[in-house]
């Protein structure tokens, strides 16, 4: 019984953003909503029930099989991916690779910040 | 009694969503299995080989993308409720996302300020057609967002769907190299630039290597990639006249 009531939950949540994002025709995707509905709520409860708890961190445990379907996708754009590899190849790599190191860098030097700022505060309480 | 024959069986099966729903359960045992054994190495990621593996199956077979999602659409519309359930882990360590707010508002803008500026200059310079650079430009956001910015901007929607997994594949297989070289240890930052930079690859690659902490940060940043990017690569298109 915990594993329908939380999945219910979490289908509601989705519900709901799917609601959200059609009826105002924003262009961010419904589960994005109603996983921000979803935290909403959590900060309100002020704690996660346990059937949620059963239901989400299942479904989190395998969220990499779930990609797989949407990625054999790829297949149908065999054709256009070969008609011009080389720059989608090269872009790909090249800017993933550069995006990678920019966040991680600017994350650790501002992260390091801002715990030794909060470290130096508790410190002098 | 009437023994149907193998061919016979092989049309009802080959249309069956059983069939779909099986090949994708065992391919990923599979792959999971063979990337085990290789030592867990990021070149060859579980989802990029399952993906292979299935490819290579449905083009031996003969059976069509079209017939095989429709079996294999029960896994995909688990997608939904798993990207609601993000809210959990990130609830979990509300705390740490409320000391780090600020960073994590910077390294976001800076990393897809980089990934924006990159891409379109990288495949500007090296001569892709005007509709490839369009559907590269939202590669490293979620899927369902990158198709409305690419089509918003001129690009081929499901083109750019295409892209944006290859870039979660990619972003996979880079992201332990380049954390190695910049000695990036700590699970939260890892988990982050992996979200912003493969979205859910990225944030399905920290809840499976580096942990819950790094999963709720991976997906947290996927949201605000996914966010920002919807508002901000319009302009820039814009701005740009591209």
């Amino acid at each position: 019984m915990p594993l329908i009531l939380g999945m219910s939950m979490l289908l509601a949540c989705q519900f709901l953003g799917e609601l959200l994002a059609r009826g105002l025709s924003l262009p961010i995707p419904g589960p994005v909503i109603g996983m921000v509905i979803l935290l909403v709520g959590l900060m309100i409860r002020g704690k996660v029930p346990s059937s949620l708890r059963i239901a989400g961190e299942g479904l989190l445990r395998y969220l990499t099989l779930l990609f797989v379907p949407a990625g054999v996708g790829l297949m149908v754009h065999g054709r256009l991916i070969a008609d011009d590899w080389i720059p989608i190849v090269a872009t790909l790599v090249l800017s993933t690779a550069l995006t990678l190191a920019v966040t991680a860098w600017v994350m650790t030097r501002l992260a390091s910040r801002a715990t030794g700022k909060d470290a130096s505060r508790e410190g002098g309480q | 009694m009437h023994v149907a024959g193998l061919d016979e069986l092989w049309v009802y099966l080959s249309g069956n969503p059983l069939l779909s729903l099986l090949v994708t359960l065992l391919a990923f045992a599979l792959a999971a299995r063979i990337n085990k054994w290789l030592g867990g190495t990021p070149l060859l990621h579980t989802v990029t080989l399952s993906i292979a593996l299935i490819i290579t199956f449905l083009l031996v077979s003969g059976i069509d993308y079209g017939t095989y999602f429709e079996g294999a659409q029960f896994i995909h519309f688990l997608l939904g409720p798993a990207t609601v359930a993000l809210a959990i882990p990130l609830y979990d360590h509300r705390e740490r996302v409320r000391q780090l707010l600020w960073p994590l508002l910077v390294a976001c803008l800076a990393g897809i300020t980089t990934a924006v500026a990159s891409t379109l200059g990288l495949a500007l310079l090296l001569g892709a057609e005007h509709e490839t650079v369009m559907s590269l430009a939202p590669r490293s956001v979620t899927s369902p967002i990158a198709m409305g910015i690419a089509e918003q901007i001129g690009g081929i929607p499901s083109l750019a769907a295409g892209l944006v997994l290859i870039t979660g594949s990619i972003g996979c297989a880079l992201g332990p190299i380049i954390f190695r070289l910049l000695g990036v240890r700590d699970p939260v930052v890892q988990g982050f630039t992996m979200g912003l930079a493969a979205h859910g690859f990225g944030t399905a690659h920290s809840f499976a290597k580096l942990g819950a902490m790094a999963g709720a940060f991976s997906g947290l940043a996927m949201g605000l990639t996914g966010l920002i990017t919807a508002f901000i690569l319009p302009l820039i298109i814009t701005l740009f006249g591209l």
